[in-house]
């Protein structure tokens, strides 16, 4: 993929240039990119001055970085406990059937991605489907196919 | 705008109450989670598109406020007219008109949108009536509500900073430390340590710098009470930080917010600004000569840290892996730094506690849990919400009188609290007097505050398959006993769901726990195995069902049930038969339906959309 790394000087700017802002500095460049490209990693370690294992260390603990491109559409599906035993799950699964990939993957075309992602603080809306920051409650299986079009 | 001493504050103060009592009437629309996923955001931006078109006397659209999460999420988005206290349930757009020119231009009350009372079936006109407020007791929570989400000027004219001022002005750090030992608080983040003796340890360790932070991570699947707090009333969070900090000495602090709550990073931030344009962040606040500053650091969605010694590690950019427990962050925390960490809920109840005396604070709740605590109350329950009660309130008023008890009359099962490192409670533990030490003796946790109630729908066995698949997911990996034996707990939690298992099994199950609880470095391996346990000691049934007869009483196990179309009630509707992504249901429009079982996959999704209750689960 090619991608317009221009951006990330001003990223690298907002910060001190410490390892201290390690993780700041890859939750910009995840937003900025939708996931963290592997040169973006390479700067990052040269100009915060930590060993790329590091970073890479850094990138796959956290669950909010991907190391794989996202598509346009994001749906992330709130598997919460509340969500949950709400039936969470069916709808992961009819999402998971109808787009034809699994949670985490992303279609071919790039143009979804499913997430499952552990309570976002919206349960007593359960179960909870997150469309690209735009929050839905009291999601029914029947609803899969819209979010999906 | 710069406060350099408390009598201007006191000034400022005066002026800001001027400023929200300028119009007798506001309007409070709810933009809390649950409302805002819910269209929240839509009624509010109606209202302040409608009121600006319209001229009302004595109203403006600076009367409508954009508040925190009011409590009632079931039933958003909410509309509050005060000081009538009227309470308008799901509201939408179509409704704001009618609300504007029947609520706020005249004074009539629209029926409509009242809460009704499930018991009596009678309307119900203002909040303070209705169970679901009546029963609670709200100082974490105080602010919430009442206020546009952060605002400084409103937090002032409702006392806020008053107890900065106190502190700084009239009280030495010890004095400060002394009201918070009285109160008896304990910290909210689930293990309930004394706050007071923990700032006082602190304060007397010469390795400077101090450092505090505040646990703003709420991983627990569950509970959003810090997140209202955060989003809703941060000024209060702040103020009791920068308290904590004039008494252990500390010039920095952090707020570590939980990157899945951006609005509660976005408002963290803006009070943190508001707070320094106001001078009381920064140098020499009040002229007290004490510094103060504080910084935000985003998580990055990682359960374990929540965990005070891996969220450490995690501000200092690092990956978050905890250390072994005797090391102490009040000697060693932050850079290796002495540092006091509270949670988010710990750190609100403080500007009360130093405001009205830690005396009367030890004198709400039970004499060993003080005060009150904030619970998310959801699942299976017809009135969930954010809620706040004295400590000591027993399960049974909680799921019930404030609650509603169970939603569509369905039979009470279980209520989990303290999230994945908790437990569930049968209903013969509905009279416990929820605090920190008897849910702990019970089996369970207080934990931070989330409580799921669930129904006979809600299978045991699956909940501990639930949550020992997410701490296999969340442990770090760093120790061998939670890293291999969450794992292989997990693995026969799966092998019951799915009837592959032995009871020999359950013995290996419990020997497997307590060396897990043994053996593991930190609190997410030592609680892990506490699903598992408590739902073993008061559900065994249930297990040996799955085990023996290879049944899920519950319907939920989908190795162990099948789904059939009932002929009397199916009216061939279709409905099912359009979701199935399996096309194991066949059937012409009108006609009974079939379920081919070689090609079902227990989804469950035909079930969740027949409306006639024609599919049956065996
Ligand atoms: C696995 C794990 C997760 C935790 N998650 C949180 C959390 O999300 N929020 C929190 O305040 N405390 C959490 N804690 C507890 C903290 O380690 C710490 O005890 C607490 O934040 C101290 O603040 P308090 O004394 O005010 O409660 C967690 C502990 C463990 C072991
Ligand atoms: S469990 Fe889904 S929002 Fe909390």
């Amino acid at each position: 993929m090619k991608h317009d790394f221009s951006k990330l000087q001003e990223i690298f700017d907002k910060y001190p240039k410490t390892p201290q802002s390690l993780i700041s500095v890859l939750q910009d460049i995840h937003k900025e990119y939708r996931y963290l490209p592997c040169h973006a990693l390479e700067e990052t370690a040269r100009v915060l001055d930590v060993p790329l294992s590091k970073v890479f260390s850094v990138s796959t603990f956290y669950n909010a970085f991907s190391l794989t491109p996202r598509g346009e559409r994001v749906i992330r599906v709130c598997t919460g406990t509340t969500c949950h035993i709400r039936g969470a799950n069916q709808i992961l699964h009819q999402l998971e059937e109808l787009l034809n990939i699994k949670a985490g993957e992303t279609t071919e075309d790039l143009k979804f991605t499913i997430e499952v992602v552990a309570c976002v603080g919206a349960c007593s809306m359960a179960p909870v489907v997150i469309v690209n920051d735009e929050f839905r409650g009291g999601v029914k299986v029947s609803d899969a196919k819209r979010l999906t079009k | 705008m710069m406060i350099k001493t408390a009598q201007q504050l006191e000034k400022l103060r005066k002026e800001c109450i001027a400023e929200t009592d300028k119009y007798p009437k506001k309007v409070m629309v709810c933009c809390g989670p649950g409302c805002l996923a819910n269209g929240a955001q839509k009624v509010s931006d109606e209202f302040k598109k409608q009121l600006k078109k319209k001229r009302i006397k004595g109203f403006s659209v600076e009367a409508m406020k954009e508040t925190g999460c009011h409590g009632f999420c079931e039933m958003g988005p909410l509309v509050v007219i005060e000081p009538d206290q009227t309470f308008y349930t799901k509201v939408k757009i179509g409704d704001v008109e009618e609300i504007i020119e029947e609520s706020i231009r005249k004074e009539n009350v629209i029926e409509r949108l009242l809460y009704t009372d499930p018991n009596t079936d009678k309307k119900i006109e203002k909040y303070s009536d209705i169970d679901f407020y009546a029963k609670q007791e709200r100082i974490a929570l105080r602010n919430i509500g009442h206020m546009n989400q952060c605002d400084i000027r409103e937090y002032i004219a409702l006392d806020g900073y008053k107890a900065l001022a106190k502190s700084l002005t009239k009280m030495k750090p010890d004095d400060v430390i002394e009201e918070v030992k009285k109160s008896g608080l304990r910290g909210r983040g689930g293990a309930g340590f004394p706050t007071g003796r923990k700032w006082a340890q602190c304060a007397k360790i010469d390795d400077w710098p101090h450092y505090v932070i505040c646990n703003g991570d709420e991983g627990d699947p569950g509970a959003f009470m810090d997140r209202a707090i955060m989003e809703g009333d941060p000024h209060s969070v702040i103020e009791g930080m920068i308290i904590a900090a004039y008494a252990v000495g500390a010039h920095e602090g952090y707020v570590y917010v939980r990157e899945e709550y951006p609005l509660a990073v976005v408002n963290i931030q803006k009070a943190i600004d508001q707070a320094r344009e106001y001078g009381l962040l920064g140098a020499n606040i009040l002229k007290s000569g004490f510094d103060f500053d504080i910084k935000v650091s985003r998580g990055g969605g990682a359960f374990v840290c929540g965990e005070s010694s891996a969220l450490m590690k995690s501000v200092a950019g690092e990956v978050g892996e905890p250390r072994a427990k005797y090391i102490r962050s009040v000697v060693k925390g932050l850079f290796d730094k002495p540092t006091v960490l509270n949670n988010v809920e710990s750190f609100a109840n403080v500007p009360v506690i130093i405001s009205k005396g830690g005396k009367w604070f030890a004198g709400i709740g039970t004499p060993k849990s003080t005060g009150t605590k904030a619970f998310s109350l959801v699942g299976k329950v017809r009135n969930g919400g954010l809620i706040e009660v004295p400590m000591g309130t027993t399960l049974r008023e909680i799921i019930y009188d404030i609650g509603g008890g169970i939603l569509d009359n369905r039979p009470f099962k279980a209520v989990q609290t303290g999230g994945p490192s908790g437990g569930c409670l049968p209903d013969s533990k509905l009279d416990l007097e929820v605090d920190f030490d008897t849910l702990t003796e019970a089996g369970s946790m207080m934990g931070s505050g989330g409580m799921i109630v669930m129904d006979d729908h809600t299978c045991v066995v699956d909940v501990a398959k639930y949550f020992l698949s997410f701490l296999v997911d969340e442990s770090c990996g760093k120790c061998v006993p939670c890293r291999e034996g969450l794992y292989q707990l997990h693995a026969l939690a799966v092998a019951i769901s799915e009837g592959r298992a032995t009871e020999e099994d359950l013995d290996k199950m419990e020997q497997l726990s307590e060396m897990i609880v043994i053996g593991s470095l930190c609190g997410l391996g030592k609680s892990g195995p506490n699903p598992f346990l408590s739902t073993i000691r008061y559900f065994r049934e249930e297990y040996l069902a799955h085990i023996r007869d290879k049944k899920c009483p519950a319907g939920v196990c989908r190795e162990l049930i099948r789904y059939d179309i009932m002929a009397d009630k199916c009216d061939g509707c279709m409905a099912c038969l359009s979701v199935c992504a399996q096309h194991a249901i066949t059937g012409k429009k009108g006609e009974l339906h079939i379920i081919n079982q070689d090609k079902c996959d227990k989804c469950g999704a035909c079930y969740a959309v027949c409306t006639r209750d024609a599919i049956e689960i065996t």
